[in-house]
C-alpha cells in the first residue's frame, strides 16, 4: 500500500500539533466555540447527541494490519472498545473526550492515518471498490488513481471552501461496487478502442434530499488527463455551484439546472486551458504511487483443495468472491451479526482481523461502503483456518449480500442530524429473518436504512430503502422500492405513506412474502421481480387495507 | 398567543470536555439532570433563558432551546423523542451513556 513520504508525515504531524494547540486554547477559554467549531470539524471532530465523535479517514478503504491494530488500541484506550465502520469507508469513534483527541490523532499519525477532510465543504475521502486489486473482473487497480486524487485534493487551496462537500468514488471493474453513480464525481475505468485504460467520468450523482443518478460527462478520459480534467470540473463547480442555498449547493443541482451539455462545454473549455497551464504529473511520481499498489507476492497454485465443512461451504457461498487467481479468494467479513449494530467491530475483533490479514491475507484489509471488512487476498487453502478464527471471534456470519447484511447509518442513537433511529430497525429486521436458510432462500437483497433525509444509509439505492423521519413528534419510516447502487443504478421509488416504528418490520415481512409468491424461480431476485412487475403488487402487499378497499 | 409560542422550553447542550448532555438550571448552572432544568413558558422567557445560557456557556457547547413538559411533580421532562433519547444514550448499547448509570 501507499506509504507516507516525508512531506505527508510532516504535514500530518504539523496538523496534529496545530490542533493540540487549538484544543488547549479552547479549554483555556482563549477560543470561543464559534471560533473552535470549524477548526475541530476540519480535524474530523463532530459533536453528536451524547458525546463527541471522531471520524477517521480510511483512504479508498484500504488498511494494513498495523493500522487496524492501532484503531483497536485507540478504541480501547480512549473510547469504549469498539469502532464503527461507515458507508464512506471511514471509521468513527463515538465517545472521545475533547482533551484526548490530540493524543488520538497523534496515535493515528504514527501509523499514517488522520481525520483531515472528513468534514467541511472540501473534497472528502476518495472511496473505491473494496475488491480493488483482487477482483476477477477488474481492468486495473483504481487505487493509484485514488491516491493521486488524495494527494491533489488534500489541502488544495482552491478547493478548501467549495459550495458544499464533494465526494469522488472510483472503480476499476465493470461491476460497480463503489456506487460511482451516486457521487459528485464517479470514475469507472474503461478501455479505449486500442485497449488502453482510462476513465469514464460521471458527474452530478448523489443521494440526500434530491437523489440523482450521475451522468456521463466524458466517455473516455486518458489517464494522463485525470487531474486537468478533475480540476476543470471543480473549477466550474466552485465558480457556479449555488452558495445561496445549502440544499441546492451540490454539483448535482448545478448539472440539473444548467444541463449536462452546458456543464460539459464549460468543463471541456476549462480542461483545455488546464492542459496548457498545468505541468503533467512527473512519470517518476506516478510510477512510485503505482509501485505502492503492486500486487503481493502471490503463492503458486497447489493441487490440494481444502476440506469444506457444511458451515464453511455456506460461508463460501455468501462471503467469498472470485479473486483474479482461481486459487485465491476474496473474503468479506460480515460486521452484521444477527441483532448486532451494522458496521461495529470491537477492539478484539479488529485485532483478529489484523492477525488474519498478516497470517493469511498478504497484510491487506479493506473497509467496504456496505460496512463490512474484506480480506482481499486469501489463498483458498487457508479458508478453513480463516473461517474457524472468524467464527470464534463472532465474525463468521454467512450473510453477505443477504437480507440481514443491511446498511444502517448511526441514526438518532448518535447523530445530531438524525430525525429517527436506524440501528434498532436494522437489528429488528435481522432478528425477524434470523434463520440463515430462510435468508439464503430469499436470496440477494439489499435493505438500506437512513435516519434522515441526508441518506448516509444510501436508502435510495436499496432494493428496499427505509428512511426514518419525524412526523409530528413520532418516528415514522418511509419505504422506497427498486433502488440499485451498481452499474445498473436506479433511485428507489417511494411506496406510499410511512410506517410507525413498530409497523416497519411487519411491512418488510409483507414485502418479502409478496416477492416469494411472485418470483418465477429461486434465482429471480427481489430487484428482478420488481423490475418485471413494477411497484403495484408490492404496494398492495404493503398496504393491504387500501388494496382491499380499491378492489371493493 | 399562538400554539407554538406557548410551548414550554428548556436550554440544553453538551459539556465541553466530556460531551455529556447538560441542562441550564434556574441558578444558571449546568446539570446532568433534565429534572433540574429551568423551564420557560413564554417566548420572552425562553429568549431570556437562552441569553443567560450563552452568558454562562464557556464550558458548554451546542447550546439550544428544546421543547419540554412538566412532569407530575412540576419538574422538566423531555417532550420530544429526540430529547428522551438524549436523557438515556444509544438504544443499541444499553451499557453506554446516561442509561448505564441506572443499570
Amino acid at each position: 500500500m501507499y506509504r507516507y513520504d516525508d512531506f505527508d508525515r510532516d504535514f500530518v504531524r504539523a496538523r496534529v500539533a496545530e490542533f493540540r494547540d487549538q484544543v488547549e486554547r479552547r479549554i483555556d477559554g482563549l477560543l470561543t466555540e464559534d471560533e473552535f467549531k470549524p477548526l475541530r470539524l476540519m480535524n474530523g471532530l463532530y459533536l453528536q447527541l451524547h458525546a463527541y465523535m471522531l471520524r477517521v479517514a480510511v483512504p479508498y478503504g484500504t488498511l494494513n494490519p498495523v493500522q487496524m491494530r492501532r484503531l483497536a488500541d485507540i478504541a480501547e484506550r480512549w473510547d469504549k472498545g469498539y469502532g464503527h465502520f461507515t458507508t464512506r469507508q471511514n471509521v468513527q469513534f463515538n465517545w472521545p473526550k475533547l482533551r484526548d483527541v490530540p493524543d488520538m490523532l497523534e496515535a493515528l499519525a504514527e501509523v499514517e492515518m488522520h481525520a483531515i477532510q472528513t468534514s467541511g465543504n472540501c473534497i472528502r475521502n476518495v472511496t473505491a471498490d473494496h475488491f480493488a486489486g483482487a477482483a476477477a473482473d477488474e481492468i486495473e487497480d483504481p487505487r493509484p488513481t485514488a491516491e493521486i486524487i488524495r494527494q491533489w485534493s488534500t489541502d488544495h487551496p482552491e478547493f478548501t471552501w467549495l459550495p458544499r462537500k464533494f465526494k469522488v468514488a472510483i472503480t476499476g471493474s465493470p461491476n460497480d461496487r463503489a456506487v460511482t453513480k451516486a457521487h459528485d464525481i464517479g470514475l469507472r475505468m474503461v478501455r479505449d478502442v486500442d485497449g488502453k485504460p482510462g476513465y469514464e467520468v460521471i458527474i452530478g450523482g448523489g443521494l440526500g434530499r434530491t437523489p440523482m443518478i450521475g451522468k456521463t460527462v466524458r466517455e473516455f478520459l486518458p489517464k494522463a488527463d485525470l487531474l486537468p480534467y478533475l480540476e476543470a470540473i471543480l473549477q466550474v463547480y466552485n465558480l457556479s455551484g449555488r452558495r445561496d442555498n445549502k440544499y441546492k449547493a451540490r454539483i448535482k443541482i448545478l448539472v440539473h439546472e444548467e444541463s449536462l451539455e452546458t456543464i460539459r462545454a464549460r468543463v471541456e473549455a476549462a480542461f483545455a486551458e488546464n492542459r496548457r497551464r498545468l505541468k503533467p504529473l512527473e512519470p517518476g511520481l506516478v510510477a512510485a504511487i503505482e509501485a505502492a499498489f503492486r500486487p503481493p507476492e502471490f503463492e503458486p497454485a497447489l493441487d490440494t483443495a481444502p476440506i469444506l465443512s457444511a458451515g464453511l461451504r455456506a460461508f463460501i457461498d455468501t462471503n467469498v468472491a472470485a479473486h483474479r487467481f482461481a486459487h485465491y479468494a476474496i473474503v468479506t467479513v460480515s460486521l452484521k451479526p444477527i441483532g448486532g449494530t451494522p458496521g461495529d467491530a470491537t477492539s478484539a475483533q479488529m485485532r483478529v482481523l489484523a492477525d488474519l490479514a498478516e497470517k493469511f491475507g498478504h497484510d491487506d484489509l479493506r473497509v467496504s461502503h456496505e460496512q463490512n471488512i474484506i480480506l482481499p487476498h486469501v489463498p483458498r487453502r487457508h479458508l478453513p483456518d480463516v473461517y474457524a478464527r472468524l467464527k470464534a471471534a463472532g465474525l463468521g456470519t454467512a450473510n453477505v449480500g443477504l437480507i440481514s447484511d443491511m446498511i444502517a447509518c448511526p441514526g438518532m442513537d448518535y447523530c445530531a442530524l438524525a430525525t429517527a433511529r436506524s440501528i434498532p430497525v436494522a437489528q429488528e429486521i435481522a432478528q425477524a429473518f434470523a434463520d440463515l436458510d430462510r435468508q439464503r432462500d430469499i436470496g440477494p437483497l439489499k435493505i438500506k436504512i437512513s435516519g434522515c433525509i441526508n441518506a448516509c444509509g444510501h436508502h435510495h439505492v436499496g432494493h428496499i430503502g427505509i428512511l426514518g423521519l419525524d412526523r409530528a413528534g413520532v418516528e415514522n419510516y418511509q419505504i422506497t422500492l427498486g433502488g440499485d447502487g451498481t452499474e445498473t443504478a436506479s433511485i428507489g421509488e417511494r411506496a406510499g405513506p410511512g410506517f410507525a416504528y413498530d409497523e416497519i418490520v411487519p411491512a418488510v415481512e409483507r414485502l418479502i412474502g409478496a416477492y416469494l409468491d411472485m418470483r418465477t424461480e429461486q434465482g429471480e431476485t427481489f430487484l428482478a421481480v420488481y423490475r418485471r412487475l413494477g411497484p403495484a403488487p408490492f404496494k398492495a402487499a404493503l398496504y393491504p387495507a387500501e388494496a382491499r378497499s380499491d378492489a371493493a | 398567543m399562538t400554539a407554538r409560542s406557548s410551548r414550554t422550553q428548556i436550554v440544553t447542550g453538551n459539556d465541553l470536555l466530556e460531551g455529556h448532555v447538560v441542562y441550564l438550571t434556574a441558578t444558571d448552572e449546568w446539570s446532568y439532570e433534565i429534572a433540574e432544568a429551568a423551564l420557560a413558558d413564554t417566548p420572552e422567557a425562553a429568549e431570556g433563558l437562552m441569553a443567560r445560557a450563552l452568558a454562562s456557556s464557556r464550558d458548554v457547547v451546542g447550546v439550544y432551546l428544546a421543547e419540554a413538559r412538566r412532569d407530575a411533580a412540576g419538574r422538566a421532562a423531555p417532550a420530544h423523542f429526540r430529547e428522551v433519547f438524549r436523557t438515556r444514550g444509544p438504544s443499541n448499547y444499553p451499557g453506554h451513556g446516561r442509561q448505564a448509570e441506572e443499570l
